[in-house]
């Protein structure tokens, strides 16, 4: 039989690599001997450049990581920063942060569920999502200037306050977001045809989680309650009701299932900021912003963050300059993505869009 | 001369065909994709420029949207997937990245600019352009199909 086994080379350009993916296949007949990832396509030196200007002009780097959820990105940059300099930020500020970062694991999910969509063959929801994320980029826009990447959370706050109009258009969003998720699930999760492509397909043990460090809602798929919102609380998570959904089969339905629940509870979590926003300042007053490029810094720091892929920090090294000497980014997609060989190996090969696409791999962070 | 004139105005209707028929490859690099992405959903939706068959194959398309950082790894095989694209085809280079390098110029693996690698017709701004960027650039690039200003 040995030498039946042949190789295939998927990717780097195909349509379900959700980028620039390449996966060295080999094959017998259907089955699915060894997989291996090759990555690089992507990179673009993100630690490096970011060490090469002040701390905040790192932002600029740190924001194109994870470009679907680049707010998620700058928070685990900016707390690392406010930590290793004792920085003081005004409630509000924090506040406004949990609801961009909130909107933003929504908008990163719905990407995520619509491509998935069209890997499993299937256009509809990825027209629907798109719909529904809209809305989110349009509040995005009213809010930040921008629709993508924002470079908005500033060195003791955030760069514009959120305006009564944005309020609004957030309140209205928030009055049917569920029941247009409750439609998008029904069109996957009541489809046959997905449901039977998807169960008991990818699956990951606890064991292989814990041994690849696979964080976030693929973690939570295979049984893991953690989740660092409730785990090791930052900005005033503990403050808000919320629950961690977590399922225990570990496929990729249950990935599924995992990040719909998700979008729930944050659209929960954005509901309860809007009651508990108070007024006040939106930026520490002592931090203004042209001499933000000018703050220096002495020390080591890591904040771990939840971001929609997982646990993401940013370990600095300040050598008192105002420029950080290192630069490291723990990337959560990167350790998803080290479990595809395990994901694979066994199952047949039209299973390998429905497994790499659950990963939910985003190449800007996982090359960097 | 009757000859001359049938010819140009077959001409004018090919080139006038294939600027309203551009069948665009699913080829996303970086965070412009997601972008580009936007602009094939359903609020931009640009279908209404004639240009919605997204296909997964560079035999199958004739619009190559290069949208994101190019790294010298992928850079031969941006080459390789344009050589195999058949004729007419066009590049839009999408973003400062595939443009001149973005924000990554001063990296050490990132090619300064597609159009070191395959023709460019028409470039767009903006780190990331917004879709209506985008919208805009497909139209200037239909315009010069039928005015016939293109590359090729
Ligand atoms: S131009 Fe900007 S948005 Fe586009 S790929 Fe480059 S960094 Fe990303």
């Amino acid at each position: 039989m040995e030498d039946k086994i042949i190789e295939v080379n998927f990717g780097p350009q195909h349509p379900s690599t959700h980028g620039v993916l390449r996966i060295k296949v080999k094959l017998d007949g259907e089955i699915i001997v060894e997989a291996q990832p090759i990555i690089g396509y992507l990179h673009r030196n993100a630690e490096k450049l970011a060490e090469m200007g002040a701390y905040p002009k790192g932002m600029v780097y740190i924001d194109r990581l994870d470009y679907v959820a680049a707010l998620n990105m700058e928070l685990g940059h900016v707390l690392s920063i406010e930590n290793l300099m004792d920085v003081q930020v005004p409630e509000r500020a924090l506040w406004i942060r949990i609801l961009m970062v909130e909107l933003n694991r929504i908008a990163s999910h719905l990407i995520w569920l619509g491509t998935h969509g069209l890997d499993m063959g299937m256009l509809t929801p990825f027209f629907y999502c798109f719909r529904e994320r809209e809305r989110i980029l349009r509040i995005f826009d009213e809010i930040t200037g921008s629709r993508l990447l924002y470079n908005y959370f500033a060195i003791g706050g955030v760069y514009s306050d959120v305006t009564p109009k944005s309020i609004e258009m957030i309140k209205e969003w928030t009055e049917d977001f569920v029941d247009k998720l409750e439609e998008i699930q029904a069109i996957l999760g009541k489809s046959y045809i997905y449901v039977s492509r998807t169960r008991g397909v990818g699956k990951l043990s606890p064991e292989d989680v814990l041994s690849y460090g696979v964080t976030g809602p693929m973690q939570r798929a295979s049984g893991i309650k953690r989740d660092l919102r409730k785990d090791s609380p930052y900005l005033f998570y503990e403050k808000i009701n919320f629950e961690i959904p977590t399922r225990t089969e570990g496929d990729v339905y249950a990935r599924f299932l995992v990040r719909v629940e998700e979008m729930r509870q944050s659209a929960r979590i954005v509901k309860q900021v809007l009651e508990k926003l108070p007024q006040g300042d939106f930026y520490n007053k002592k931090y203004s912003k042209p001499m933000l490029v000018r703050l220096k810094a002495t020390g080591e720091s890591y904040v771990p963050t939840e971001s929609p892929k997982g646990e993401f920090g940013i370990y600095l090294i300040g050598d008192g300059s105002s420029i950080p000497y290192r630069v490291r980014i723990r990337s959560p997609s990167f350790a998803n993505l080290s479990s595809i060989p395990t994901m694979l190996k066994g199952y047949k090969i039209a299973d390998l869009t429905a497994a790499v696409s659950s990963a939910d791999p985003v190449f800007g962070e996982v090359d960097r | 001369m009757s000859d001359n004139i049938l010819v140009t105005t077959l001409d004018e209707a090919l080139k006038w065909g294939t600027g309203k028929s551009l069948w665009p490859f699913t080829f996303g690099l970086a965070c412009c994709a997601i972008e580009m992405m936007s602009a094939m959903g359903s609020d931009y939706d640009w279908a209404r420029f004639g240009s919605d068959v997204f296909r997964d194959s560079p035999r199958h398309s004739d619009l190559m949207i290069v949208s994101g950082t190019v790294t010298k790894k992928m850079a031969p095989r941006i080459r390789r997937l344009y050589d195999q694209m058949a004729f007419p085809k066009f590049v839009i280079s999408m973003g400062a990245c595939a443009s001149a390098g973005g924000p990554y110029v001063r990296g050490y693996s990132v090619v300064d600019g597609v159009d070191q690698v395959v023709p460019v017709d028409v470039y767009v701004f903006g780190c990331p352009p917004r879709p209506e960027a985008l919208i805009q650039a497909l139209k200037m690039l239909q315009d010069r199909i039928v005015a016939g200003k293109v590359k090729h």
